[in-house]
């Protein structure tokens, strides 16, 4: 049977190949997704970021477990992204600790990802790896982003509906949140509300979101978890379908995926584009027209027009 | 651009707490260029399967020093198999005395690491096992 249809039918092991297929960029993960591709469109995506620690991993724990507890749950799929490091090109992905109550529910796929240098908070190959899991139909799909503490704006680009979590004790959360991940915001989470200072960072972030732009059909809500005990968590899920029946009605939904395809084909035309013209030039003219830039010779814009020059 | 790398799989089963020599070989790992899936302490036999499953490895290290490894790691292999991924290579490392090994091996485990194994060794042994990629199926 052609991988295609294997994850169309549920195998799990051809499921979990496609995705490394997709990750390494090989032409078998292309043709497998072009295949695939009537199939996408019907899960949720959902992003959670926020600074190292927050407990992205631990909510996204408590979130699926509530989830899969409900009549009739969705099937649920997980993508963890974790940083390569950029000196060695390898990776530790530690997001699976805080998953260990998901193991043995056959409705639940947890994947881990290394960022692979991207920046941004995915990794490259992401929105293939959530394709071909929309495509073999899991119905929620939770993303975490690389913790960096900055704005992950990639997130923004790839999801029906952005978590952003904060978590009290950390002084410069708010700060981070400022910078340009409030406005990204579906939903603002602070977590760890078990532990004191959880209302007070509440707070500082609603006086922050007040000074922000202002969205008159959707106001940006500020929810208190603990994925230590569980508080908040039906409250968390709730809300996010509250924001995926809005995005139905209002037509949203179809505006991000309309958003998010248009970002995606740009991104691969850069590379196509990139790729074509340098395989176009003659041996060794780039190289030297950047040790040209390099030696202070040209410019960098001076030195691209001159090679389209010839 | 195709970009592979060896994704391993480090994980401590069973209910043993010893879990710096893992910590050593995971980070190691990584240092060589690995992706390395860490999922902690006190695994099942079924939770690394499952993982291994999920995250499509090519290794599974296990690293066991409570003298459970005769019981634990003859189920991983079991249902590895299992589950179609009798391809994946399992390497131990910890407390494995001398007289056990040659069943471990019989069962199909690829390497055997005990205390004061330099992790250059580990390395070279795990690229070693799985270059050249074996085939697609
Ligand atoms: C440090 C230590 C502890 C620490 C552990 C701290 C921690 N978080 O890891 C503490 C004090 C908590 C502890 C507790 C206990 N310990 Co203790 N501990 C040790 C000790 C002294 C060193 C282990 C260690 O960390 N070595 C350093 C690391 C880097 O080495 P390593 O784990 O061997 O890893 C190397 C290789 O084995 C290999 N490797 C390891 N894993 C893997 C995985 C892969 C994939 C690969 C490729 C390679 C690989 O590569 C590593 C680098 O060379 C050993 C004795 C010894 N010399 O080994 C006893 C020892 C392991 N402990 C032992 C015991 C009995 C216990 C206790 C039960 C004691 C008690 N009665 O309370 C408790 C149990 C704790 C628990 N919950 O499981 C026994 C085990 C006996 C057995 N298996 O038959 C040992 C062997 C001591 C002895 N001689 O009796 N212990
Ligand atoms: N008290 C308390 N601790 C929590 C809560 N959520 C997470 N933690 C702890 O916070 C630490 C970090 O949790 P993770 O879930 O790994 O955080 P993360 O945001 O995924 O971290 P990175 O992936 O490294 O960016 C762990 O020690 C968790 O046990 C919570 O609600 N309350
Ligand atoms: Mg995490």
């Amino acid at each position: 049977m052609k991988l295609a249809e294997r994850v169309r039918t549920g195998d799990r092991l051809a499921l979990a190949r496609l995705l490394t297929l997709i990750e390494n960029n090989s032409p078998e993960g292309q043709d497998t997704l072009s295949e695939l591709h009537a199939l996408t469109g019907r899960a949720h995506r959902i992003g959670v970021t926020g600074a190292p620690g927050t407990g992205k991993s631990a909510l996204v724990n408590r979130l699926t477990q509530h989830l899969r507890a409900q009549d009739d749950p969705p099937f649920v799929a997980i993508v963890a992204v974790d940083p390569t490091s950029p000196f060695t090109g390898g990776a530790i992905l530690g997001d699976r600790i805080r998953m260990r109550d998901l193991s043995g529910d056959p409705g639940i796929f947890i994947r881990s990802m290394a960022n692979r240098g991207a920046l941004g908070g995915l990794a490259g190959t992401t929105s293939g790896v959530v394709d071909a899991l929309d495509a073999a139909g899991f119905q929620w799909i939770l993303i975490e982003t690389v913790g960096t503490g900055q704005a992950e704006v990639d997130i923004a680009g790839a999801a029906h509906t952005v978590l952003v979590l904060g978590a009290p004790g950390m002084g410069d959360a708010v700060q981070t949140l400022k910078a340009g991940v409030l406005e990204i915001s579906d939903i603002l989470v602070v977590n760890k509300s078990d532990l004191p200072g959880a209302e007070s960072a509440a707070r500082a972030l609603r006086a922050a979101l007040e000074l922000g732009p202002v969205d008159s059909e959707w106001m940006t809500p500020i929810l208190l978890t603990s994925a230590d005990n569980g508080d908040g968590i039906p409250e968390l899920a709730a809300k996010i379908s509250t924001h995926m029946e809005h995005l139905k009605k209002t037509g949203g939904r179809e505006e991000r995926d309309h958003a998010r395809v248009v970002g995606e084909m740009e991104r691969l035309l850069q590379q196509r584009l990139t790729d074509r013209f340098k395989a176009a030039q003659s041996d060794g003219d780039y190289e030297r027209a950047i040790e040209r830039v390099v030696d202070r010779e040209l410019s960098p814009m001076r030195a691209i027009d001159e090679l389209f020059q010839d | 651009m195709p970009e592979t790398k060896i994704r391993v799989l480090v994980a401590k089963p069973g209910l043993d707490g010893h879990d710096r020599g893992a910590k050593v070989i995971a980070r190691a790992l990584r240092d060589a260029g690995f992706e390395v899936i860490y999922t902690g302490l006190r695994q099942t036999p079924e939770m690394i399967a499952e993982a291994a499953l999920q995250e499509d490895v090519q290794i599974v290290g296990l690293s066991v020093l409570s003298g459970a490894h005769m019981t634990l790691v003859p189920r991983i292999l079991e249902l590895l198999k299992k589950q179609g991924q009798e391809s994946v290579k399992v390497m131990i490392g910890g407390i494995i005395p001398d007289e056990d090994r040659p069943k471990l091996e019989e069962l199909g485990v690829a390497g055997i690491f005990g205390p004061g194994t330099s992790t250059t060794e580990v390395i070279e042994h795990f690229e070693g096992a799985v270059t050249p990629a074996p085939a697609e199926g």
